[in-house]
């Protein structure tokens, strides 16, 4: 055990000398809840920077003076909110420092089999000093068994055994445990997370070091010193003595909404004083998430399987959609899309699919609860004129309270936001529903959010997945347009759908899950050889056809080819991938155009 | 604006004399005590909140200032004489204010330097200091004593001041506050004459002035203002008293120093800077109602009426716990009515857009303003605040021992400037100077130096969007932009500067990419789309506030973008009533507004860079400009260049273009960065280059003019027709200057004028080429309709008129069999449009009439 010295002098050096052997023995906020927890214990969390307050300064060094002996005691105040008895305000070996404080909410649209498993695989590693009741000796295996003595999740319907179960118990626990959440107690504060009915902890995060590295929606895992005085919590007095809040400068700088906002009670949002924070670049927990040699091993393994996969993924996917082959390639490829790099305003390797002619009633629903199951976050925004019109998708400062309130468009990198326009009626959207329209728009258009800071607009930069279903062309630009043409017409969609989902084993759907979480982070190159066949085959297709091969068709079509490669494990484009992708193209142009003409023979 | 009015609601204060007040112990500045040294009494939260009633342990100094309130007549008799602390200024009110001028000029507190901090003297060289050399300490003794904690010695740093105010002169002065004084005498001595006439007792001194008169005071001004200041006030008050010994003010001058260079960002500001004047920018985003702080309670003895008050110390009013007079105990109550308050507002002020690194929320810091600054401001203000940082430390329950380790920051502010007023009234262009280092406009110049300076921007301009040089080049004279001139002596007003672009082409030819691109480049560019924007939205509206009930006028985007770009896409899309607000901004560079009970005209000096697309959503190349574009020539007329983004469809093209293409999908940053122009050196060139480069017109230059002009009108005249307005020269003037900024050149020289003309022939080209016949034919642009047409309309209409003649006596015809005639007879194919045209024609001459179906000859 490092000794407190070490503690104080290097506080960083003793959390990163834990890593590799026992940061899983580090609780996460996200698992365990708060009040099993010990104050000032090291804690982990896995959360988005939802906010970043203005910095603070505290006494970095203080000098306490015992009432009984006198004795002058030096203290560092870093890591705690709150000083000993005594302070010596006047001393003069005080020393003020700054930090800052990041309003931190568990990852927004977390899907609850990441959660499941990253909660498993904690609890396998067994604390040494446990101070957790009921969460020791827990395995994976023995996991199903154990489940009832579970705080969390007491509740849940449990009666599936072992095997191809366990699916099934996922699934339907999907919805279950959105009520077991172990912060029921917060509803009355609002918590400020990005999308509704978000249950967890949000953590005021204070951070020391390298403030300038964290950005607005970064993805972290905190190592940090929990902090959950009670002292903390404020007591907003309704009705002080006037004479008070006219002598105390400290009382009139702050509104109440602002002392809620900033200064929440400390056993619904704690303080997590930061040791060490690691970026995410992913949140499966099926991955290992270390860039480390550890994390390339398990690559190249996994390569060689990926054909494989992608194969058994795309049969999945093509039963999914309705035995549309061609659909299911193109929802695989959106699902492995991410914007690698921008090119001034022009973000690059984004890809936005339009499902178009999507069967109505729930279909879209079951969809997205499958797409749900394979990505590690996501979220299905319903398009329908009410949401349009009151939902809040920007975020937008509020000067009151002085904090950033949360949209729904506030997510992490990488999210798939499901846009369901099926649910869209006619109406009319009033200004507040062009605002979010236009804001859908941006996003797709150019992966940018801009912010409403009330006397200006801030862009925040985005990286995330937008699949659109609707029943015609969608009326949010699209980077590709597929219109659906089952094959099968299912008399009972929910129980196909069903019965799909059924089929498919556990570790298969987890391979899945790797699969697609991997093939984004791939590396990928163009030969220069493959090059010079690209642009001939551009010029070829251009004097045939100028008017109806652009720029933008040679935009998409080189990130159809660099996905559909990344897609079989391969990190170059060759000749035959650029062929495939230039393949499947005319046949998603044709049955846009046949869809086209469909229409327009119709009035 | 920092010229103080009187304080609306503030009560006068009678006071003597400032700085200081004996019996008072150390200053308690908490954070920042290491760097002072300073050793305190009292071991109390300086700013722990007590109500009156509450008798808290204050040490026994603290009763004995309470009653040292030294303009009393009873003089008190308490103050322990031989304390260390003790101690009297030259000035201390045993003289009273500065001898003869002063006489009833009351002096004001000044609660933003936190009025009651006293400044002790200390003698650096006897220790311990005897009392009595220091009440007495005359200038001449002086020379060694320092006020506790500092180096600043009262007596030299007010010598140092005055001569200051009377010797300094800058020359090359451009400031607006300094307008109409003559910049070779004395400028602040200028300001107190000034201040004699107008009798506003505020004195603004740029620290910057300060500081390049003698670097020690300005340093000593940064780093202990709390004591400096008030010195400055006395050394003002001094000198004016003595000039103008006649003039009546308000209260006492104050010294307000503005533009302390410590520091600009709220971001870089850290503990180091706590207790330091400090100048930092941000916006206004909300401003508290005035708060009235207690300055001085009034008691008064429940028994014998004796009246007692009590200054406020460190935020707190120890009650007085024995009358003096009747020494009854715990007699004494607080009568609110009688106490003096001073006016106070929270401001709450967030970074500046531009001043934030990408990615992260902007900071937002608390300001204090107090008396006359109080309404300075509003929401939505740009400013630049001066004053002094604080940190106090929290006290979360009074209760508690345990202390919150955090401090609260805010600034008290000295001085308001606004960053943006200069804008609204027009006075110069150049108010936000960028800083540039030595370094930069090294680099700055040696780019510029090179031959292909030209190219080389323009090709770093949105390096992702390929080729079409010449639309890029376009635009990087756009951002460049001419030469204002003036010409409001001969009654033509200002001379548009700005250039105006329109680009017109299918869709997804990147245009809106482009706009982007211009719209992340320029510091003031704004972006909207014909389809979302209003007319209210573009120029400006009338909006009741609130909380305030006032009316505010909310400028549109027109406005906000004064000085910079407006981009608009979807051009087309807009509809005419919104279009016709263009026109003035596009020509007169203003904004007229009557609406709601104010009229007023807003500058919008902003060059418009508009993104249309054809009519046919996809460019008939069978059409003119006008035709697939069909906006109103009137304001097609406004745009210097109009540039056609169309898929050329070659060959050779289209390899380039997919080797751009591809290339994009798999270079790495670091390549990319090393073929292209940083974004950061483009738009430092482009503003100094605005900024600091005014190019004329050379001899040669103008000759080239003139001889491209009559070119111009040569060309259409040889048709009978007039092809080039003034407007088309003006153009011309304007882009030849613009590159001429390019160059970083002062003159306008034949080789800008040649580019001017080749750019404007090759927008040009494209623009009013008559497809008909493949000529560039200016008309088109003017009139809408090329001469060819024009010639060929003429044609039908004769033709027709020629075969109704022939027709004979024949009052009505049916209309179809006219037409059908008309077709038979011309050789040329003539569509029903034409002939409908002639035939309105023909109505005009009064030659025939339509009816329904038939033709009537009249």
């Amino acid at each position: 055990m490092p000794s407190s010295d070490d503690w104080i002098n290097k506080p960083l050096g003793v959390v990163e000398a834990m890593f590799g052997k026992k940061t899983h023995a580090v609780p996460s906020l996200n698992d365990v809840p708060l009040h099993y927890l010990k104050p000032n214990s090291l804690v982990k969390f896995r959360c988005l920077v939802q906010d970043m307050f203005d910095p603070e300064f505290y006494m970095g060094v203080y000098e306490t003076v015992d009432p009984s002996t006198k004795a002058n005691v030096l203290r560092c105040g870093k890591y705690k909110d709150v000083t000993e008895c005594g302070v010596d305000l006047n001393s003069r070996n005080t020393v003020t420092a700054e930090r800052q404080t990041f309003y931190c909410v568990p990852i927004p649209g977390e899907s609850p089999w990441a959660k499941e498993i990253s909660f498993l695989s904690a609890a396998r590693v067994v604390p040494s000093t446990s101070y957790v009741p009921s969460r020791q000796k827990r395995s994976y295996e023995e996991d199903d068994d154990d489940m009832d003595t579970q705080p969390q999740k007491q509740r849940e319907p449990h009666t599936e055994t072992h095997g191809n179960g366990d699916s099934k118990r996922q699934e339907t626990e999907a919805p279950s445990s959105q009520t077991t959440a172990p912060s029921d107690t917060s509803s009355h504060l609002d918590l400020n997370f990005p999308l509704p009915g978000e249950r967890g902890p949000a953590c005021l995060v204070k951070v020391y070091e390298g403030l300038d590295s964290f950005k607005l929606n970064d993805t972290l895992e905190i190592y940090g010193i929990l902090s959950v005085n009670p002292v903390l919590t404020v007591i907003v007095y309704p009705h002080r003595d006037p004479s008070l809040l006219l002598l105390d400068p400290t009382e009139s700088m702050e509104t109440p909404e602002e002392q809620r906002a900033h200064d929440p009670p400390a056993s619904l949002v704690p303080r997590l004083h930061m040791l060490y924070a690691r970026p995410l670049q992913h949140n499966n927990p099926l991955l290992p998430s270390d860039p480390t040699e550890d994390q390339s091993a398990f690559v190249s393994s996994f390569l060689v399987e990926m054909a494989s996969v992608r194969a058994e993924l795309l049969a999945y996917l093509t039963h999914v959609l309705l035995g549309d082959g061609l659909a299911a390639e193109y929802l695989l490829l959106h699902l492995i899309s991410n914007v690698y790099t921008r090119r001034d305003v022009l973000p690059l390797g984004k890809f936005t699919l339009n499902l178009s002619g999507c069967p109505l009633n729930s279909y879209t629903e079951r969809l997205y609860q499958i797409i749900q199951q394979l990505v590690p976050c996501s979220y299905r925004l319903s398009m329908s004129l009410h949401t349009m019109n009151s939902m809040r998708l920007v975020p937008k400062k509020d000067y009151v309270a002085n904090r950033l309130v949360s949209g729904a468009l506030q997510l992490a990198r990488n999210t798939s936001l499901f846009l369901d326009e099926t649910q869209l009626e006619q109406g009319q959207l009033d200004s507040s529903g062009v605002r979010n329209i236009t804001a859908l728009g941006n996003l797709i258009s150019w992966q940018k959010v801009d912010y409403d800071f009330s006397y200006h607009q801030m862009e925040f930069p985005c990286n995330i997945n937008v699949l659109v279903t609707s029943e015609g062309r969608s009326l949010l630009p699209s980077d590709c347009q597929v219109p659906l043409q089952p094959q099968v017409t299912p008399p009972n969609m929910e129980e196909y759908l069903t019965t799909i989902h059924m089929a498919q084993f556990t570790s298969q759907i987890n391979k899945f899950r790797v699969y697609l979480s991997l093939a984004r982070t791939l590396d990928y190159s163009i030969s220069d050889e493959v090059t010079k066949a690209v642009e001939d085959d551009f010029v070829d297709m251009r004097k045939d056809d100028p008017q109806s091969v652009t720029a933008e068709d040679l935009h998409r079509m080189l990130v159809v080819a660099r996905l559909l490669s990344l897609s079989l494990g391969q990190t170059t484009l060759s000749r035959d991938g650029w062929m495939r992708a230039k393949h499947i193209d005319m046949l998603r142009r044709s049955r846009t155009e046949q869809q086209k003409s469909l229409n327009g023979n119709e009035p | 604006m920092s010229s103080p009015t009187s304080t609306p609601g503030g009560r006068k204060r009678n006071r003597d004399d400032i700085p200081v007040t004996p019996g008072s112990d150390g200053l308690v500045s908490p954070p920042s005590q290491r760097r002072r040294g300073q050793d305190s009494s009292n071991g109390d939260l300086p700013a722990m909140p007590t109500s009156p009633a509450t008798d808290i342990a204050s040490p026994a100094v603290h009763d004995t200032s309470l009653f040292s309130s030294p303009r009393r007549s009873v003089l008190p008799s308490e103050v322990d004489m031989s304390s260390p602390l003790m101690y009297g200024t030259p000035s201390s009110r045993v003289e009273g204010t500065p001898r003869s001028g002063v006489r009833g000029t009351p002096a004001r507190q000044r609660p933003d330097l936190g009025s009651i901090r006293k400044a002790p003297q200390v003698d650096l060289h006897s220790e311990p200091p005897s009392a009595d050399g220091a009440v007495a300490s005359e200038q001449a003794v002086g020379q060694k004593l320092v006020i506790w904690g500092t180096d600043v010695n009262v007596g030299t740093c007010k010598e140092k001041f005055q001569r200051f105010l009377q010797r300094f002169i800058d020359p090359t002065s451009n400031e607006d506050e300094n307008a109409g004084l003559d910049l070779n005498e004395p400028l602040y001595m200028q300001k107190l004459e000034e201040i004699s006439v107008v009798g506003e007792p505020v004195l603004n001194v740029n620290c910057g002035h300060v500081q390049s008169f003698d670097a020690d005071l300005y340093r000593q001004l940064i780093s202990y203002p709390q004591e400096v200041i008030p010195t400055f006030d006395m050394a003002v008050n001094e000198l004016f008293f003595e000039r103008f010994p006649d003039s009546i003010l308000e209260h006492q001058i104050q010294v307000r120093p503005y533009n302390a260079l410590k520091t600009r960002n709220m971001r870089s500001l850290n503990p180091e800077d706590i207790d330091q004047m400090i100048t930092i920018s941000g916006m206004v985003i909300r401003t508290s109602q005035l708060i009235p702080e207690m300055q001085e309670a009034f008691f008064q003895c429940q028994v014998c009426a004796f009246s007692t008050r009590v200054e406020v110390d460190r935020g707190r009013i120890a009650e007085p716990a024995v009358c003096r007079n009747c020494n009854t105990t715990h007699s004494l109550a607080l009568i609110h009515n009688r106490s003096v308050f001073s006016d106070k507002q929270m401001i709450k002020v967030q970074e500046s857009p531009d001043d934030m690194p990408a990615g992260q929320t902007p900071h937002t810091t608390i300001v204090y303003a107090h008396n006359d600054l109080v309404d300075k401001v509003q929401p939505g203000d740009r400013i630049n605040i001066t004053g002094i940082y604080r940190a106090v430390p929290m006290r979360e329950n009074p209760r508690q021992s345990n202390v919150k380790s955090v401090y609260k920051t805010h600034i008290d502010v000295i001085h308001f400037r606004k960053t943006d007023e200069k804008r609204l009234h027009g006075l110069d262009e150049d108010s936000d100077q960028k800083l540039f280092t030595e370094e930069r406009v090294q680099t700055l110049k040696e780019l510029a130096s090179k031959p292909d300076v030209y190219d080389r921007l323009s090709s770093a301009l949105a390096p992702s969007i390929y080729e079409h040089e010449d639309i890029k080049k376009g635009i990087l004279l756009q951002l460049f932009g001419g030469t204002r001139k003036d010409f409001s002596q001969t009654g033509r007003g200002n001379f548009r500067a700005e250039v105006n672009i329109l680009l017109c082409g299918d869709p997804g030819t990147s245009k809106s990419q482009l706009l982007q691109y211009v719209f992340n480049l320029v510091p003031r560019g704004q972006y909207t789309s014909g389809k979302g924007s209003s007319a209210v939205g573009l120029t400006a509206y009338v909006m009741k506030d609130p909380e305030t009930k006032q009316l505010v006028l909310q400028t549109g985007a027109l406005v906000l973008s004064d000085n910079g770009i407006c981009c608009i896409d979807e051009f087309d899309k807009m509809s005419d009533s919104t279009r016709s607000v263009l026109h003035e901004v596009m020509e007169q560079q203003t904004l007229s507004i009557a609406k709601a009970g104010i009229i007023c005209q807003l500058n919008a000096r902003t060059s418009v860079l508009a993104a249309a697309n054809p009519v046919e959503s996809q460019w008939n190349p069978k059409k003119t400009t006008i035709e697939n574009i069909q906006l109103p020539h009137t304001l097609l007329s406004r745009f210097d260049l109009i540039f056609l983004m169309l898929d050329p469809q070659d060959e050779a093209y289209d390899r380039r273009l997919a080797h751009h293409l591809v290339a994009l999908y798999y270079q790495s940053e670091e390549q990319i960065e090393e073929e292209f122009l940083d974004m950061a050196v483009l738009k430092d060139y482009i503003a100094y280059a605005r900024t600091y480069i005014n190019p004329r017109l050379n001899e040669e230059a103008s000759q080239a003019l003139i001889e491209a002009y009559v070119d111009m009108r040569k060309i259409g005249s040889g048709r009978g027709m007039v092809s080039a307005y003034p407007r088309q020269l003006e153009s011309l003037i304007r882009l030849a200057e613009a590159h001429a900024k390019v160059r970083f050149s002062d003159k306008v020289e034949t080789i800008d004028v040649e580019e001017a003309k080749r750019l404007h022939r090759e927008a040009l080209k494209q623009s009013a080429t008559d497809p008909r016949t493949g000529f560039v034919d200016i008309s088109i642009l003017t009139t809408g309709m090329s001469a060819t047409a024009r010639k060929r309309k003429e044609e039908v209409v004769q033709a027709l008129k020629k075969m109704i003649q022939s027709k004979g006596k024949t009052p009505a015809m049916k209309y179809q069999q006219l037409f059908d005639d008309l077709r038979g007879q011309s050789e040329a194919a003539i569509t029903k449009d034409m002939f409908e045209e002639a035939l309105r024609a023909l109505a005009d001459e009064d030659y025939l009439t339509v009816t329904g179906k038939t033709v009537r000859l009249l």
